[in-house]
């Protein structure tokens, strides 16, 4: 059984239709009927049903009372353990809760366990876990396919039924970019408006947390549940959080969609540029103006992050030292000898790599050709989207440059990888909010997504156009 | 090349991260690519642009600087690997 949406299963428990003991059930059984898409790191029946007992007695006025939720194992959970998909976490338990994850225990959620994702979040196709590939639920059965990533997990728990939303982070597309991949609604917000407490960090200055989910209402009632200002985050900001989903509005009149031109990339099929065209259509068809913009400093955004998002890492992953917490190595004879072989053993390759280069951009005469022409050139790239949004209120691009590729595909070049996030990691540099919705399919009949963007705090009119768009495949 | 096996070694030693033989020509390979790569930063002209370390729009809001207790002892090393009396336990670093 499954029940498409959180509002509908709303509905059920609030005519008494469905219990939430029989929601925890139903769920349970699709988790172990997939097992072998290995999306939980973690995953155990009785924390669930922990969980609806404690849920039963909450009075249905709740937001997400008994709604099943996955939830990246980036976020620390008081009552599951939490790995970041790496080695040198195997064995830890937070003594806390996640400021989101917190939230949703408010409103009464029901957590169906942790997400596998890319070690530490460092990747685009959750195929660098210490616990081993996610196999994307589309895939069909001689071809496994790639859920994206890093939120690989999340995504593909949404797009197989395990859950009804989930939670993600994304600092360069790592929401965006596997729910285009899996066919389902991922949203980053504005830099902030989630608070980062008790999310294990990656990148600061872009790090992100946001939802998965089957459709646009749905984003629109977990993300209003998550955001809100946190002291314990120096960055959350502390604007008031609208009714996204009350003010849901389809309406695009007097909208202007600006369309970048630096978006047209060589390789892009023409099945993803015919999605893109077929997306402003319907905009326009609805009452869009449609404009074409210029966001120059466009091609510069892969070079410029992949500096900057190691740099932070490096040093945010210094604290992995073996001491306090986690993975230990064995018989080392003096305290460097410890912190050495335990980092050696515990991190996996990708990790490493981006340790090596984020240690060496920031390293005594490199930091300023380096970090700190990063940081200038980021400043060109948020100036574009500031003057762009001088004449337009949404942007419109492809989310990915492809459909999900073949999990076995050959990922030994670190730059071709990289690529994945082209089209995402502009946003997140520029710190504004952007949704990706499934927006047509590929010959494979594989999923293709869009990307809406917008400035600052402006979600609303992201899910507002998604909303409207959605409309075209119901 | 901007790398060599001697840097990728200093650069390891820095972070504290163990490479075999292996690994240091790896990454040195990989590395390498990767700074080739980003060298393409030095086409924009970045002279009187500030640097952007915090994206944030809105004012970042103060707070009264209280001290308040939210871990016990007990909690902080549950999850140490090697703790005694109160204490975490590391390789002796004075003989």
């Amino acid at each position: 059984m499954e029940f498409q949406s959180i509002t509908k299963l709303k509905t059920l428990l609030n005519k008494n239709k469905i219990s939430v003991k029989e929601i925890a059930e139903t769920y349970i059984k699709q988790i172990k009927e997939k097992k072998e898409l290995n999306i939980f790191i973690y995953f155990n029946e009785d924390k669930i049903h922990d969980q609806v007992k404690e849920i039963e007695k909450l009075s249905n006025d709740k937001v997400l009372k008994g709604i099943p939720i996955a939830i990246k194992d980036l976020f620390c959970t008081a009552n599951m353990p939490t790995t970041a998909a790496s080695k040198i976490l195997e064995n830890f338990q937070p003594t806390y809760e996640s400021f989101v994850t917190q939230k949703l225990i408010e409103q009464g959620s029901m957590f169906v366990g942790k997400t596998n994702l890319d070690e530490f979040a460092m990747g685009s196709a959750t195929n660098t876990s210490y616990f081993g590939n996610t196999i994307n639920p589309l895939s069909k059965n001689d071809n496994p396919l790639a859920p994206g990533g890093s939120s690989g997990g999340s995504a593909a728990a949404v797009a197989a039924d395990l859950c009804l939303g989930a939670t993600g982070t994304d600092t360069g597309g790592s929401i965006r970019q596997p729910a285009s991949f899996c066919g389902v609604v991922g949203i980053k917000p504005t830099y902030g408006l989630c608070s980062r407490w008790g999310i294990a960090a990656f990148a600061s200055s872009l790090d992100q947390a946001g939802v998965f989910s089957k459709n646009v209402t749905d984003a629109s009632i977990l993300l209003e549940e998550i955001a809100g200002h946190d002291q314990r985050d120096s960055t959350s900001s502390n604007v008031k959080i609208p009714s996204f989903s009350k003010n849901l509005n389809t309406s695009l009149e007097d909208k202007v969609v600006g369309i970048p031109q630096e978006y047209t990339v060589d390789g892009i099929s023409d099945e993803i540029n015919g999605v893109w065209e077929d997306a402003i259509k319907s905009l326009e068809k609805k009452g869009a103006k449609i404009k074409h913009i210029s966001l120059p400093h466009t091609k510069y955004a892969l070079p410029t992050y992949y500096i900057i998002a190691p740099a932070e890492a490096s040093s945010n992953l210094a604290r992995y030292d073996g001491v306090k917490y986690g993975f230990r190595a064995k018989d080392a004879k003096s305290l460097d000898d410890m912190y050495e072989l335990t980092r050696s053993e515990g991190f996996g390759k990708e990790v490493k790599r981006r340790i090596l280069i984020g240690t060496y951009v920031l390293s005594a005469g490199y930091y300023d050709a380096y970090y700190l022409k990063a940081q200038r050139v980021r400043k060109l790239i948020a100036n574009d989207f500031v003057e762009a949004f001088k004449e337009c209120d949404l942007i419109l691009t492809p989310t990915a440059p492809s459909a999900a590729f073949p999990l076995n595909e050959q990922q030994d070049d670190p730059i071709k990888m990289y690529l994945n996030d082209v089209f995402t990691v502009p946003a997140s540099l520029a710190g504004i909010p952007g949704i990706s919705i499934p927006y047509g399919k590929d010959q494979q009949g594989l999923p293709l997504g869009v990307q809406l963007l917008s400035k600052h705090y402006n979600e609303q009119e992201i899910f507002n156009a998604a909303f409207s768009l959605e409309k075209d495949y119901e | 090349m901007k790398l060599d096996t001697n840097t990728i070694n200093k650069i390891a030693k820095l972070a504290r991260i163990r490479l075999s033989e292996q690994e240091a020509n790896d990454l040195l390979r990989d590395m390498n690519s990767i700074l080739d790569w980003v060298e393409q930063l030095n086409e924009v002209n970045t002279d009187d642009v500030e640097p952007l370390a915090n994206i944030s729009s809105s004012i970042l809001p103060h707070r009264k600087d209280v001290a308040k207790d939210i871990n016990s002892t007990d909690e902080i090393l549950k999850n140490s690997p090697d703790k005694l009396e109160g204490y975490f336990v590391v390789p002796k670093v004075v003989e």
